[in-house]
């Protein structure tokens, strides 16, 4: 009781000297679970990485919050009338970086060019360009190899650095790890954004502040001044620092903690669907199976089996009691953003267990078998727990589940080097166009394609068609071919659609923005209310 | 006396040695670290140049004598996952764990013997049984749940202190402290407890049962009948000698504090090599997990060679 009395009495004192700081009204104090890997803009194509840079940086066309793609450092593009494999792009002018030197066609032109050399993570999404040329010092031409409707979807990440700047820091070239040394460009900073890097110490804290000269200025609320970025791995202390005050912003709040959150004063919890899929991938492709009780065949080479698998998975079920209502069942590996995606694709087939027991015997499996199933135990939402309520399932159905839970750095080898049999993989569509989904994940595994298709999957016609697809300027026709593709991979059932996720972010109360589907954040558009 | 010395620095060489191999051959189990290096749309090609240019084809030994030739030249390489000189980040997060773990194991030892002494001298009063209860949550419950509950009360409920995080430090010619400021001590203060709290209860049982020991021993009795005051037996007599066996244990254990420091760190975001240590795990940043590895056992290995050779000065027989 003592005791009590004397931290209660404290209390006030200890707020006021640590909690609320000496902080100002527009300061946003952000927190999630991951960290940037580096400040250099093309070495890292990954979520947290890309969110820190387009504060600090931008790219040519910008995909805001609510998913459409705005005028960034390009205030037009369109295909040139001369020659369809060219794209023009006017600049905008009377841009500065933020070390003062003006951005101009010869900048457009080095950053395209470093973020297509060898060591890029972007290169896959400009495989197609050629050549990058300045046709004045405010235009930009973009040469593919043939005519790319989709080319401009592809520039939403990809960041304008300054030539000069670069040049004369030697920062030409993106990070190679293996030369054994560290580039200017992974610790220093220079963009056009609306944010200018103050300090940054890497799994600590990194402060930005708003960019005095920013050229948006007038045209988007920037109400934030600065950001103090913050990782927080562990869930309930991240949790924790939002119920304290201690960070006004989350962006990964856990299904379990949402009615806390949402119960607490001077916080809300805002929700969107996100761009991402949840699915299972069956080994359609092998001879054999490596971990299963069937000897001599493959029961996921038969389309009934797999068939069967779907219709036996409850997803009411997953999305009620595993996900505690935070998804989107659904019936397509394509998110609902993204272009090809329609409510007929995405309806899921009804739970069915008589109807899928008499698939199985049909096909040859009335007393069933064994598989292992691989799943990440670190990556998406419940991922475990989803793979454990899958077991289940399909127990029902004579299929013994062995299930492997491994961590992320474990699991994804299994699907590149296609030794799982049955796995689950999460999928985001960053250009919004299924075409991405198909070069992925259902053209034959090759050097430049398929190379998340862990299935084994081979079909020539459909892999024809997926070529196609990226030198089809006839968007119609383009469209038709999507969806003719789509049907196609319906009958085959490569692939076991669960749900779409739910993003949570958690945010102090007089801060205003949408949800981002790809759970990006632009602090630019961030409004006081 | 040379010959004993050098033969154990001989030894603790070996045993760095078989460290690093098991390290390195335990490596190809955590996982591949291409994977998360190239991200989303690495192709097959991506993947097969990356891993020749790390020589992540090469066998273990072969990545572990390259390791070694690089890190006798002073080179640990360039961490995966932040691409920067493994050195550099070590150093950068290393005062933190240091501070954490000074702090911590203040906080056992002081804590520890009071207590100790307490409910040996008390040891039917209430109050004392009451601590020898509450020791056995500080020894059974595991270190992230009682940081999480500390987290809970004192800084959801109560809002006393920061959840996370180490305050505001200085930094001193590439020591960061956070002993300066009023943010960074109180922020020391939750991890330190958790971290604590184990060998707080350790030190305690260990002096609660050594001081009983010594209360029966005949030369206190001796002392009583000299008519010596109680606070004079108790804390000139009998306290001198049971802290022989402390410091022998505090020593070791200096060592498990640091290790320790994984889980704690963890919780509290507190940047220290543990917490890098763990994010290194993730990410399969062998450069880092080697050179943490290397680290910890160096500071065990030092430790136990100190011990050894404080054994010889102390016990005369050792030096023929």
């Amino acid at each position: 009781m003592t005791k009590r009395t004397v931290a209660l009495a404290a209390a006030p004192i200890a707020m006021t000297a640590l909690l609320a700081g000496p902080l100002s009204a527009e300061t946003l104090r952000w927190a999630r679970a991951a960290e940037a890997l580096t400040l250099d803009p093309h070495a890292q194509n990954e979520g947290p990485t890309t969110t820190l840079m387009h504060q600090i940086y931008e790219p040519l066309i910008l995909r805001n919050m609510e998913g459409e793609m705005v005028p960034a450092l390009a205030t037009s593009w369109e295909p040139s009338e001369e020659d369809g494999s060219v794209w023009v792009m006017t600049l905008r002018e009377g841009v500065t970086f933020h070390g003062g030197e003006e951005f101009d066609s010869s900048d457009a032109v080095f950053s395209l060019n470093r973020a297509m050399s060898e060591t890029s993570n972007f290169k896959e999404l400009l495989s197609s360009v050629t050549e990058v040329r300045a046709a004045g010092p405010y235009t930009l031409e973009i040469v593919t190899d043939g005519p790319n409707p989709l080319l401009p979807n592809n520039l939403t990440n990809i960041m304008m650095m300054d030539q000069g700047w670069a040049e004369a820091n030697g920062a030409e070239a993106v990070q190679d790890y293996a030369a054994g040394e560290d580039t200017f460009s992974a610790r220093n900073t220079n963009g056009t954004g609306p944010y200018v890097l103050e300090s940054r110490e890497a799994d600590v804290r990194t402060v930005m502040t708003a960019n005095p000269d920013y050229w948006g200025i007038g045209e988007f609320p920037l109400a934030v001044s600065e950001i103090v970025f913050t990782p927080i791995q562990n869930p309930s202390t991240r949790v924790a620092a939002l119920l304290t005050g201690e960070v006004d912003f989350i962006q990964d709040v856990p299904v379990q903690d949402l009615e806390r959150v949402n119960s607490a004063d001077g916080i809300e919890v805002i929700t969107a669907p996100q761009n991402r899929v949840i699915f299972y991938g069956l080994n359609v492709g092998a001879e054999d199976l490596e971990n299963d009780s069937v000897s001599g065949a493959n029961p996921f080479a038969d389309v009934r089996v797999r068939r069967a698998i779907d219709i036996a998975i409850n997803r009411e079920a997953i999305q009620q009691v595993v996900m505690r209502g935070q998804s989107e069942p659904a019936g397509v590996i394509n998110p609902p953003p993204v272009a090809g995606w329609t409510e007929e694709l995405d309806e899921y087939p009804a739970y069915d267990v008589a109807a899928a027991q008499a698939l199985m015997e049909e096909a040859g499996y009335g007393d069933g078998f064994s598989v292992q199933l691989d799943c990440p135990n670190d990556r998406y939402v419940n991922d475990e727990a989803i793979c454990q309520a899958t077991v289940g399932m399909l127990a029902q159905i004579g299929i013994e589940v062995n299930l492997s839970a491994l961590p992320r750095a474990q699991h994804f080898p299994l699907i590149a080097n296609g030794e799982t049999d049955f796995y689950m993989l999460g999928w985001g569509v960053p250009t919004y166009d299924s075409e991405y989904v198909f070069n992925f994940l259902y053209h034959t595994q090759t050097e430049g394609r398929g190379s998340w298709n862990g299935t084994g999957y081979s079909n020539p016609e459909m892999d024809a068609m997926i070529v196609s697809l990226s030198s089809e300027v006839d968007l119609e026709a383009r469209d038709q071919m999507v969806a003719d593709l789509w049907a196609m991979a319906e009958e085959e059932v490569i692939y076991i659609p669960i749900h779409n996720q739910i993003l949570n972010w958690g945010i102090a109360d007089g801060w205003e923005t949408v949800v981002d589907a790809d759970d990006q954040v632009l602090f630019k558009y961030f409004a006081q209310n | 006396m040379l010959t004993y010395i050098l033969r154990r620095v001989f030894q603790s060489v070996l045993v760095l040695l078989v460290v690093g191999l098991v390290a390195f051959a335990m490596f190809r189990f955590v996982g591949d670290p291409v994977d998360t290096m190239l991200g989303q749309e690495r192709t097959m090609q991506d993947i097969e140049r990356l891993r020749e240019s790390l020589g992540l084809n090469k066998p273990f030994f072969v990545q572990y004598w390259d390791f070694l030739v690089r890190a006798v030249q002073g080179d640990l390489g360039i961490s995966y996952r932040q691409g920067r000189p493994v050195a550099e980040i070590i150093a950068e997060r290393l005062p933190a764990t240091l501070e954490l773990a000074a702090v911590s194991g203040v906080f056992a030892l002081t804590f520890g013997i009071v207590f100790g002494i307490f409910t040996a001298i008390r040891r039917k009063g209430l109050a004392a049984n009451a601590i020898m209860t509450l020791s056995l949550i500080g020894v059974s419950l595991p270190t992230f749940l009682i940081g999480i509950l500390l987290i809970y009360v004192f800084a959801v409920e109560l809002s006393v202190l920061p959840s996370f995080g180490r305050g505001e430090v200085t930094d001193l010619g590439g020591w960061s402290t956070g002993f300066l400021t009023r943010s960074g001590l109180i922020a020391l203060i939750l991890p330190s407890i958790t971290l604590g709290l184990y060998q707080m209860t350790l030190i305690m049982r260990l002096v609660r049962s050594e001081m009983l020991e010594v209360l029966r021993a005949d030369y206190i009795r001796f002392a009583r009948a000299r008519g010596l005051k109680t606070r004079v037996i108790h804390f000139r007599h009998a306290l001198k000698n049971t802290l022989v066996p402390v410091i022998t244990v505090t020593g070791l254990q200096l060592g498990s504090i640091i290790a320790f420091a994984i889980i704690t760190e963890t919780v509290f975001q507190w940047p220290g090599v543990g917490l890098l240590f763990i994010n290194a795990i993730q990410f399969v940043d062998i450069p880092v997990m080697a050179a943490y590895l290397m680290l910890i056992s160096v500071m065990f290995v030092g430790i136990n060679l100190i011990v050894d050779l404080l054994y010889v000065a102390i016990d005369p027989r050792l030096r023929a």
